[in-house]
């Protein structure tokens, strides 16, 4: 069968899915055509949403979104720092056009390496605050980062994934195993950032998680910041000359080799953020918090927001991360939903890359590729 | 069109605004309903996912109770909370704080295990919202200074010398080799267990745990080449009945010692009864014949499955709390005191903590159980020393 | 490190590791035959295997046997193992034919770039073993003692039994008949030239959708019987095994030289071995530490395998 008979080219084809888009793309152009202040007000706007978020009796009013099952404010700290590693693991996958399914390997890095110098049951018992070791924690996962990205930064796609993927299960395997790093025992007693309120009590404690959840959510517009600085500089556009075509950027005398590490090490140092951040909220720190899910739900997350995109990055942890909490505590025809929630997880991650590959608020630059690719459909297909 | 939008975006910045300011006068919740009757009991542990067994079996265990309270309180129920922590002790704060949210519910059976113990423990200690838990037993839970914790059976420190003593003593074994899964639980045990024999320890050997390894050839091979009288294996069920179906496929009859973590009727369908049959484990409990009356019975009933390894004891813990409260003590302050002074007999054991809300030492008894003919049924007590 | 023990045990982990192994090369030839064809790591192969092994116990369990069933009688283990066998072959060939189907053929007809396909792969292995894992109620399920483990014979003091010479006998002969099949037959042909260029092959007039599902069901078939291999051996199944099985299958199958049949073998035998070497150098618990570290060198340092890549151009 070599007869070349080309599918209906999307613009053929009318209906729901062409409204939708439409729509969506008035919303964009409207974004894009409003006056500046405008749009510095709605980002304000959504900005004290968020940190507003997390007190009672502000989320009480909002109807479903709280989380029936948990906590809702300790839950937003989950989904905070989801957002956080998914901005981070962006760079790499959206940028860079890395594939990283090692991503929370950093993350553990991070969160060792607050537990090991703070905690008293650590075997070298340095016991130092939480607030001098953070430094630390990000300057080691950037070495380790760099140390995995040297050798490991030639190969190129699949195979990339694989080594990422084969390290963070080391990582776990280690930290599972090794005596050093206590497996299933832990570390206890980590301490908290520092910070008291006028009258004595600390300002981060263990029952109130608002505290915590504003510190990430102010470090996440740091970092965003600083990430959208970057992307405009020439490492940005080294970064998309990298991800478009790796040889024709080396051809033009971009360095490749570097700036891939680059992305590496920027994306690792904000993992081990989030991992500092992890520990010194939650106390303890075992080998049962770095399961290899979850480096793959980080990589669906920034995919599925749209890579490429910091605010598609930043959605697609959010969502993610607050859905399969979400199901939590909800009951349909007797079972309780979040026995199911990896089982939707996994038909979401297929439907969507079926219908929509690019993510949910896509990198133009990118929407463009996916839609030049399809043109491109081989004979025989 | 524009005019409108920014009057929508004005009217949401200020309804944010005022919901933020609203907010900074919002402290930690008021415990103290002091109500006598609608109160609720929780349980805390995994429901779902590969470390659930457990958890399955300390919640029926507390619906038990729970039920059979109710029935004989018709006026004036208790309502059982479950909170499914999947055994992670990343979600365990987020639950901890749903239970504390809820000022109805005043005591916790659980949590089940010792990682999310140790990621719970802080905020139930701060709230003070007495916990007990049936089956975590790393000992440096006691010794963090929370005054909420409680523990219904003994740590490891005292069933792990107990299998030492029965595997020397009784077993008269003079070569052993010690597996165990690297869980909090497993480790701990197996470090007891190792300290107690000494030399007679002749190779020891770790695995997987948690459903992720299920091929054992290694160790199998190691066992075999020690050429030993006694397996101890520190561990939960699952792996357990892998390894002693393995080891016997491969012609090693020496027999199985394991804790109560794989006294469970899963151990012996995933070993098979034959390669089962002889295994030795120890319980911090005591047997059905002495102070269980209708236990096994009512619990099928309600269940519709055998109680496993810490249903009995999980059905104590919640027994403790819920006569706190038919004494009306309805404050979490009132249960806390109630359950620090308790004494009393359950069906797994004889219950008063001591400092530290550990289980009285004089209360722990240490039994061995022997599988034979497909089931488990009591060998004898092992004295403690 | 324990060399003591690793020497005084070398034959027996050794021949424990080749059986090991060879469940890791027929699962490792689904890999490297999708990917010879479609440069494609089928992430979701791993849960085509699980699909087999549930289908074979299942199947056991159909005929009222379950993990104290003791089967005697060379005719009726045969028979059992004969119709479990086929059952896990329809199975996985069945499940990986529905993969290809709902999660890659729509993304090949959009020419969509690689990373989408990795991630519906990703996508359609947790769904798929989540679902085993919700019907199962994430308990282990038995299956039946059907093949004695009394050993036969020794070769250097390490006992064989007819499960190892059954696991490694099957898996030789299910590669050799595929070996055959692609380089002797007609459709194997089809193969081999669509792995070398798949557009040039549609114009000389082969039928490409048609070879690809062809790929899909021969490897699903090999994971099948892997599945009943797997269940013969360790006679308990979990919902979540797949996952790191097929991890390591892969491995073995990079560590031979993805997209080369004879790479599977020879690194799936490989990767058992070093594995259980490992174990009982550093002990039981660094056995996938070593698997993984195995992966990650040889990728830095040979990535194209020990073999050599490619399904088309080794022996086309």
């Amino acid at each position: 069968m070599t007869t070349t008979v080309n599918p209906p080219s999307p613009e053929q084809r009318e209906g729901l899915r062409d409204r939708l888009r439409h729509g969506r793309e008035a919303v964009a152009q409207r974004w894009h055509h409003a006056p500046r202040w405008v749009r510095w007000v709605l980002l304000a706007a959504v900005i004290v949403f968020f940190y507003a978020l997390p007190n009672k009796e502000f989320y009480q009013y909002l109807g479903p979104i709280p989380t029936p099952g948990a906590n809702f404010t300790q839950v937003l700290f989950t989904v905070s720092i989801y957002v956080l590693m998914a901005v981070g693991l962006n760079i790499v996958v959206g940028f860079a056009g890395l594939l990283d399914l090692g991503y929370f390997g950093f993350f553990a890095v991070g969160a060792y390496t607050v537990a090991v110098l703070t905690s008293p049951s650590s075997d070298i018992k340095t016991l130092w605050p939480w607030l001098l070791v953070v430094p630390i924690a990000i300057a080691l996962t950037m070495v380790s980062g760099v140390m995995l990205g040297t050798p490991t930064l030639r190969l190129r796609g699949d195979y990339l994934a694989l080594v990422t993927l084969g390290f963070a299960e080391m990582i776990r395997i280690a930290a599972v195993s090794s005596p050093f790093l206590k497996g299933q025992r832990g570390f206890n007693q980590i301490p908290h950032p520092p910070g008291q309120y006028t009258d004595g009590k600390p300002i981060f404690g263990v029952l109130d998680a608002r505290p915590y959840y504003w510190l990430v959510l102010t470090l996440i517009i740091v970092v965003v910041i600083g990430v959208r600085n970057l992307t405009h500089s020439r490492v940005g556009r080294a970064w998309i000359s990298i991800r478009e075509d790796e040889d024709a950027a080396q051809l033009m005398g971009v360095p490749t080799f570097k700036f891939k590490l680059w992305a590496f090490a920027a994306g690792a140092a904000i993992a081990g953020l989030a991992g500092a951040l992890f520990a010194g909220k939650q106390n303890f720190v075992n080998s049962q918090n770095f399961e290899l899910l979850n480096s793959i739900i980080i990589l669906a997350a920034v995919i599925f927001g749209g890579s490429g995109n910091i605010v598609g990055a930043i959605v697609g942890g959010g969502l993610v991360a607050y859905m399969i909490e979400r199901f939590r505590g909800i009951e349909l025809f007797g079972v309780e939903l979040y026995e199911y929630r990896f089982l939707f997880f996994g038909l979401v991650l297929v439907v969507m890359m079926i219908f929509r590959p690019q993510g949910l608020i896509p990198n133009r630059r990118r929407a463009a590729e996916f839609k030049d690719r399809r043109k491109e459909v081989t004979v025989g297909e | 069109m524009r005019q409108k939008l920014t009057r929508v975006i004005g009217g949401v910045a200020m309804l944010a605004l005022v919901a933020g300011g609203a907010a900074c006068s919002s402290g930690g919740e008021e415990t103290a309903s002091g109500d006598k009757c609608g109160n609720k009991i929780a349980f805390f542990g995994a429901l779902t996912g590969s470390s659930a067994a457990l958890g399955i079996n300390e919640n029926n265990g507390v619906k038990l109770a729970v039920d059979k309270y109710n029935k004989e309180n018709a006026d004036c129920k208790v309502e059982l909370v479950e909170l499914d922590s999947q055994g992670s002790p990343d979600q365990a704060p987020g639950l901890a704080q749903k239970a504390i949210d809820d000022t109805k519910i005043l005591g916790i059976v659980g949590p089940a295990y010792s990682g999310e113990s140790e990621a719970a423990g802080p905020l139930f200690n701060e709230a003070g919202l007495p916990t007990i838990t049936a089956s975590a037993t790393n000992p440096t839970l006691a010794q963090q200074g929370w005054k909420t914790f409680f523990r219904a059976v003994g740590n490891d420190l005292s069933q792990g010398p107990a299998a030492g003593n029965y595997i020397k003593n009784v077993i008269k074994a003079d070569r052993v080799f010690v597996i165990d899964d690297q869980s909090a639980y497993g480790a701990g045990l197996s470090q007891e267990v190792q300290k107690v024999l000494g030399s007679a320890v002749v190779g020891t050997d770790k695995v997987q745990g948690e459903g992720k390894q299920t091929e054992f050839s290694a160790v199998v091979t190691k066992v075999k080449a020690a050429n030993v009288k006694a397996v101890f294996y520190g561990g939960y069920y699952q792996e357990a009945g892998l390894i002693r179906k393995q080891l016997t496929a491969a012609g090693v009859t020496a027999p199985l010692v394991a804790g109560d973590g794989v006294n469970d009727g899963a151990y012996i369908t995933s070993a098979g009864a034959a390669a089962a049959e002889g295994t030795i484990l120890t319980c911090p409990c005591q047997p059905a014949t002495e102070a269980r009356g209708t236990f096994i019975e009512e619990f099928k009933a309600l269940n519709g499955v055998d109680p496993g390894t810490y249903s009995d004891t999980a059905y104590d813990a919640a027994n403790i709390l819920l006569a706190g409260i038919k004494d009306g003590k309805t404050t979490r302050e009132g249960l806390l005191e109630f359950v620090k002074g308790y004494s009393g007999e359950g069906v797994a054991a004889s219950y008063k903590f001591v400092e530290g809300g550990e289980l009285d030492p004089a209360q722990v008894k240490v039994w061995a159980f022997k599988v034979t003919g497909g089931k488990v049924v009591p060998d004898q007590e092992i004295p403690k020393s | 490190m324990n060399f003591d023990d690793l020497f005084s045990n070398f034959a027996q982990y050794t021949t424990t590791g080749l059986t090991q192994g060879a469940i890791y090369a027929l699962v490792a030839l689904g890999y490297t035959l999708v990917y010879g064809v479609l440069r494609l790591i089928n992430f979701a192969h791993s849960e085509v295997f699980i699909a087999g092994a549930f289908a074979a116990i299942w199947t056991w369990n159909g005929f009222g046997l379950d993990q104290n069933s003791q089967v005697s009688g060379v005719g009726s283990i045969l028979f059992y193992l004969l119709v479990a066998m086929i059952v896990a072959a329809i199975a996985s060939a069945g499940t990986a034919t529905v993969i290809e189907r709902v999660a890659y053929r729509p993304l090949r007809k959009r020419n969509a770039p690689p990373l989408a396909f990795l991630i519906t792969a990703i996508g359609a292995s947790i769904a798929i073993s989540e679902a085993f894992g919700v019907y199962t109620r994430r308990l282990p399920e038995g299956a039946p003692i059907l093949v004695s483990t009394k050993p036969l014979f020794h070769v250097f003091g390490a006992p064989i039994d007819a499960v190892q010479l059954l696991t490694v006998g099957a898996a030789l002969a299910m590669m050799v008949a595929l070996d055959m099949f692609v380089n002797r037959s007609r459709v194997g042909r089809g193969i081999r030239a669509v792995a070398q260029d798949a557009n040039t092959a549609a114009l000389m007039g082969v039928n490409k959708d048609r070879i690809i599902l062809i790929v899909f069901i021969a490897g699903g078939t090999m994971a099948g019987v892997a599945g009943l291999l797997y269940d013969v051996r360790i006679q308990t199944l979990t919902y979540s095994v797949g996952f790191l099985l097929g991890l390591k299958a892969f491995t073995a199958a990079v560590l031979g030289g993805i997209g080369n049949l004879r790479g599977a073998l020879v690194g799936g035998l490989l990767l058992g071995v070093i594995e259980n070497y490992a174990s009982g150098l550093f002990g039981s618990q660094w056995k996938d530490f070593a698997a993984f570290a195995v992966l990650v060198v040889l990728l830095m340092f040979r990535p194209t395998g020990l073999l050599g890549e490619s399904l088309g151009r080794a022996r086309a």
